[in-house]
């Protein structure tokens, strides 16, 4: 199992409703039917992954997220995911508002651009990081819109976002002692669990 | 099966006439007494009778979906291009059952067959037909074959109509959902379409107020127009420019090249007769299509499509018609479908989701129109062929 997948599901309730945007190839949807029996549908736009989850039996919706989602009902999903996508979308900020009005809770996962390495990157080079984990150049990367997790802390404070739970993790997807004291420092993916301050 | 036939073709294919006593009260309140479905099956029925997929044709389909009737047919059934061994529905895999709707003209009981009433061809006295009554007399032919439920109903276009009225009328009567280029209901463009084909059919003066089979005739020239029309709404722009017009590879080396405007004689007549390609096209298909479909049947079938509304018991929603459904759905829809486009199936994904049902969606990018749900679209019949696999795969391990 992919290691993100071991922390998010500890955050999934048995038997509920999940939407996943940018589902990829539906393999954490699948992994949560068969281990917690949810119903799950995913939103996605590549092709090929939308065959993958149609062969491993997810429902899958071809849908670019960043495309309006008003056809979902309020409260619709008990939970809504967005995994590693956070960073390519043109309005982050609208679809996590969009997540807490579809969903009851929400999960993000996104790589923090306040690591040590991008920091130091940038800082000793002088030019935008380019590494295994963000293996784009400038010009032709996906991900436009980096944040760290500070600036998420701020965006759930501003939009009054309650943070139920947040951890950050290696790219291994390991946590350790140093990352809680140090998180925007030394986690490289940061992993939340969202809801609405009012609930 | 012959050689003669391709590999992944079911063959040479018997229909079969399944004869239905009981009467069957229509939605408009008359009675059908007693009728004939004329159906054809290909692929075996397994053990459990857990197999069987059904297939719902469109307005002017019929039994015939895949193989021969003869070895000197020049073309296999209406969805060859996806029914066969090792086809996307996989006739090695599943059961396939298909039929000739009530008010057809392909063999089962429709305006051109003798009522016994009155020892003449109903002709304008068949009662009116809708897709509930088309499904409520495909829930008969399966309890006659005796199937339980059915793996998956699929049908595009008007098909795709009966897929979505047998998830709502009989939700435990199918296991898998699967509407190809379906509508909600149709638009009013669609209507004025429909209309516009009728008044083709009923003003020829041979149409005899639909009686014309008593006459000995039949009203060639409206059927012709009534197809062109239709034709017209199933194809594309693009689709229209590629099939009657230099490609524009050959614009770059050609400027004579015409964006689908082609002459069919080289030069203008400066009259009124054929210049262009298409105009020949659709004579052509006019032509052949007036030979062989009943007039009172392209009106029958216009007006189901035009009725078609299964939100109406439900004061209009749609989400609450799909509320009792518990299939699985698959839908898809073509970029450039203007007669049901992509945002026509795109409603009804969000009423199902609405709902709170299980559902796939796919919108293939495809050139050819509403044409395309016929059409080998390496996409869609992928996509087909993988949802159905699946479906194959559930089946087994339900048996194990």
């Amino acid at each position: 199992m992919r290691p993100d997948l071991e922390i998010i599901q500890q955050w999934i309730e048995p038997g509920s409703n999940i939407l996943d945007l940018g589902c990829g190839d539906g393999s954490l949807l699948h992994f949560l039917q068969d281990s917690k029996s949810v119903r799950g549908i995913g939103l996605e736009i590549d092709e090929k992954n939308i065959e993958q989850c149609i062969s491993n039996g997810v429902n899958v919706i071809e849908q670019d997220i960043d495309q309006s989602l008003e056809y979902f009902q309020d409260n619709s999903f008990d939970t809504v995911l967005l995994a590693q996508t956070l960073q390519a979308l043109s309005k982050p900020d609208v679809l996590i508002d969009e997540m807490l009005r579809i969903g009851k809770n929400g999960i993000v996962t996104f790589p923090n651009f306040g690591n040590w390495k991008s920091r130091f990157y940038l800082s000793a080079r002088g030019r935008m990081p380019v590494s295994k984990f963000m293996p784009h150049s400038w010009y032709n990367t996906p991900n436009i819109h980096f944040c760290t997790v500070k600036d998420f802390d701020a965006l759930c404070r501003e939009k009054n976002i309650r943070i139920l739970e947040r951890t950050v993790v290696d790219l291994e997807h390991q946590g350790s002692w140093y990352m809680k004291a140090w998180p925007n420092l030394l986690g490289e993916i940061a992993i939340y669990h969202i809801t609405k301050d009012d609930c | 099966m012959s050689d003669q036939f391709p590999s992944d073709s079911v063959g040479l294919v018997k229909p079969e006439l399944h004869h239905f006593d009981e009467p069957l009260t229509l939605r408009s309140g008359k009675v059908l007494p007693a009728y004939d479905l004329m159906v054809e099956t290909y692929g075996e029925l397994n053990a459990e009778k857990s197999n069987a997929i059904l297939i719902c044709h469109a307005l002017s389909g019929d039994h015939h979906a895949a193989g021969y009737h003869s070895p000197d047919d020049k073309k296999p059934g209406w969805w060859d291009n996806c029914i066969g061994p090792g086809k996307a529905i996989d006739t090695n895999l599943f059961h396939v059952v298909s039929l000739n709707n009530l008010g057809g003209c392909a063999g089962s009981t429709g305006p051109a067959s003798i009522n016994p009433a009155s020892g003449k061809h109903y002709g304008p006295d068949f009662p009116v037909v809708t897709v509930r009554d088309w499904v409520n007399s495909q829930v008969k032919l399966m309890e006659r074959i005796g199937i339980d439920k059915w793996a998956a109903v699929v049908g595009g276009s008007l098909g795709g109509m009966q897929v979505l009225r047998w998830a709502i009328s009989y939700p435990d009567k199918l296991d898998n959902a699967v509407s190809i280029a379906a509508a909600p209901k149709l638009s009013a463009q669609n209507i004025a379409f429909n209309e516009v084909a009728r008044q083709s059919i009923t003003s020829d003066p041979n149409f005899h107020d639909g009686h014309y089979l008593e006459a000995d005739t039949y009203p060639k020239q409206g059927l012709m127009l009534a197809r062109m029309v239709g034709h017209i709404t199933y194809l594309s722009d693009s689709a229209m420019r590629s099939k009657f017009g230099k490609s524009l590879d050959d614009f770059e080396h050609d400027d004579s090249a015409n964006f689908g405007r082609d002459l069919r004689d080289g030069k203008l007549s400066f009259g009124f007769n054929v210049d262009f390609q298409v105009e020949s096209y659709l004579h052509y298909q006019g032509e052949r299509f007036s030979k062989n479909f009943d007039a009172n049947t392209y009106l029958l079938m216009t007006k189901a499509l035009d009725y078609f509304d299964p939100s109406v018991d439900f004061e209009g929603d749609l989400s609450a018609a799909f509320a009792s459904s518990n299939c699985k759905f698959f839908l898809m829809s073509f970029s450039t479908d203007w007669r049901f486009p992509p945002e026509r199936s795109k409603e009804i994904v969000n009423d199902l989701l609405k709902a709170g049902k299980d559902v796939s969606y796919l919108e293939i990018e495809a050139d050819q129109g509403h044409d395309a749900f016929l059409l080998p679209i390496p996409r869609y019949v992928d996509a087909l062929s993988q949802f159905l696999q699946r479906v194959h795969q559930e089946i087994s391990s339900d048996a194990s």
